[in-house]
């Protein structure tokens, strides 16, 4: 079952309009800052809120006049909503029931959804008495024992913590691997997406900005937002063989000829930093002052301003020999061979 | 007893009126919430005459009701409960509608992606989770049409057997013989505060 889906949503001061396809066993991910419209794209795909305009194409048939319940898609919600009143089992049994099947095979199959997310000891709990990652799989569970054509989920892992979020992201991706059906993933944060989808869709102010597998949209990012997402410093400039003119007139040398309008993207810790004009080889070289020194992992994050503003990571020890700090003037440094071009258009 | 019809009358007319009320918006419904709370700052006489004007023989719908079927309201059993309910059910209404805002309406939505049309999600989802404020509601609406007098004995008379309410039984009986007015009302009294006080750790606890 393959989704092709154009969904158009107007709201005051906001329009959503997003081109969406998904092979059958494809896992794609929506990826956006909070209030791109990726919730309300779910929301729409699952037929919780109309479409202004558009299509749902689901195994060549049309959906977006067929009401919610008939739609068969499983839908995770963020915060699960399980429902409160019922039990593990009653709460993964809830669809088949719904489906006509009678009560025990109905229960049946739920207790064979729960053993296969690892809850076939708490079948009879509450969703108060379960953990945050247990809920996520009872949410899961529940899900996909509708047996969907489209399974969508809504930033499935947002609410729980960092520990319980590892493992469940390993298990979240194992239980995608063997749905057969197309799913949608919406989440803001890179990881997620990364680790779980097959491809990213990237959307912002309810456009998509960038699509592509994991390995194009970091190495080639569209927008700052991603660039952000994914560590690298992106600038847009025009190119002539291998040198690229910045707003501003800043020439940057590459190792990529291009012509034309294009991006340039380089990693914060390509960048080197020197208390005076370094000699010799480095082909970009410029004078910087720092604005701000933040810890980044291991390194520390540089923010620096100049000709051109870059964020520089450097080690905390070199950050001691050139005492970084808010004002301190210095040389900035990029090696040709680490930066890259490639066609904005 | 005509209390209890008169309550399972209100169930049965103001949960999906709550609903409707809580859950979908259409022009001219502050007119109908308005509406359902006029009882409560009617005085009930005044309530007793407008049924009479509406359900009397010569009323709007009574009329229609004797023309077609035969039926009058007014001066029988069925004219009690008719006179209860209309008391009584502002009682159910605020307290379900109040239970429903504060029940999440996503619910629902994760109900229909399982399947559910509306009717089973709110049988089997949303009725489950309001379902103390219904029962406070429908205990209140029980209490409300257990005591009722003014409109009841303004629509529906007062007549032994068949529309006399306990209220009404006390108010004759004090007049005619003391004892058994006293026995009638320590009833009443020891049933309205059994009552509250089953209801107020709710009150209290919300």
């Amino acid at each position: 079952m393959s989704l092709d889906a154009r969904l158009v949503v107007r709201r005051p001061g906001f329009t959503l309009d997003i081109e969406l396809t998904a092979a059958a066993g494809e896992v794609v991910a929506l990826l956006g800052p909070n209030g791109a419209g990726k919730t309300t794209a779910l929301r729409a795909l699952a037929g919780l809120i109309p479409l202004d305009d558009g299509h749902v194409t689901l195994g060549g048939a049309r959906l977006d006049a067929t009401p919610t319940e008939l739609r068969r898609i499983g839908v995770v919600f963020q915060d699960y909503l399980l429902f409160p009143h019922l039990t593990a089992l009653d709460n993964v049994a809830f669809g088949p029931r719904c489906r006509r099947v009678p009560r025990k095979p109905a229960r049946e199959r739920a207790r064979q959804w729960l053993d296969r997310v690892g809850l076939a000891e708490h079948v009879g709990a509450k969703p108060r008495e379960l953990s945050g990652g247990q809920a996520q799989r009872v949410a899961l569970a529940r899900a996909l024992a509708v047996e969907p054509r489209l399974l969508l989920l809504d930033e499935p892992l947002a609410a729980l913590d960092a520990r319980t979020r590892l493992d469940t992201r390993a298990q979240l991706r194992g239980h995608l691997a063997s749905f057969p059906g197309a799913t949608v993933l919406v989440t803001h944060d890179p990881l997620d997406a990364l680790m779980l989808a097959d491809r990213l869709v990237i959307v912002e102010h309810g456009r998509i900005v960038q699509t592509g597998d994991a390995a194009t949209i970091t190495a080639r990012p569209r927008t700052d937002y991603v660039a952000r997402l994914v560590g690298l410093n992106l600038y847009r400039g025009r190119a002539e063989g291998t040198t690229v003119l910045l707003p501003g007139g800043f020439p940057l040398v590459t190792s990529t000829p291009q012509q034309g309008e294009v991006f340039v993207a380089f990693a914060p810790a390509a960048v080197a930093l020197y208390a005076a004009r370094p000699e010799g080889s480095p082909r970009n070289t410029w004078p910087a002052t720092v604005t701000s020194v933040a810890r980044h992992g291991d390194a520390l994050r540089i923010e620096l301003a100049g000709p051109i503003a870059v964020a520089a990571d450097v080690t905390p020890s070199a950050a001691v020999q050139l005492h970084l700090e808010p004002g301190r003037e210095v040389w900035a440094s990029l090696k040709a061979t680490e930066a890259t071009a490639y066609p904005s258009g | 007893m005509t209390a209890t019809v008169a309550t399972a009358v209100c169930l049965l007319l103001g949960v999906p009126l709550a609903w409707v009320l809580a859950r979908t918006a259409f022009p001219g419904r502050r007119l109908v919430r308005a509406l359902v709370a006029v009882p409560l700052v009617l005085p009930p006489v005044v309530g007793g005459v407008a049924l009479l004007l509406v359900f009397g023989r010569r009323g709007l719908v009574g009329g229609w009701l004797d023309a077609t079927f035969g039926v009058s309201l007014p001066f029988t059993t069925a004219g009690v409960v008719v006179a209860e309910a209309f008391v009584a059910m502002p009682f159910l209404v605020i307290s379900v509608e109040g239970a429903l805002r504060g029940a999440d309406a996503r619910y629902e939505e994760a109900a229909a992606t399982l399947g559910a049309t509306r009717w089973t999600a709110f049988r089997r989802v949303t009725l489950p989770l309001i379902a103390p404020g219904v029962a406070a509601g429908g205990v209140l609406c029980w209490a409300r049409a257990l005591g009722e007098f003014g409109a009841t004995i303004t629509f529906a008379g007062n007549f032994p057997g068949r529309t006399q309410t306990m209220p009404l039984a006390v108010y004759l009986a004090l007049e005619q013989d003391l004892d058994a007015a006293i026995v009638l009302s320590m009833l009443l009294l020891v049933v309205s505060v059994a009552i509250l006080a089953l209801l107020r750790e709710r009150w209290v606890t919300q």
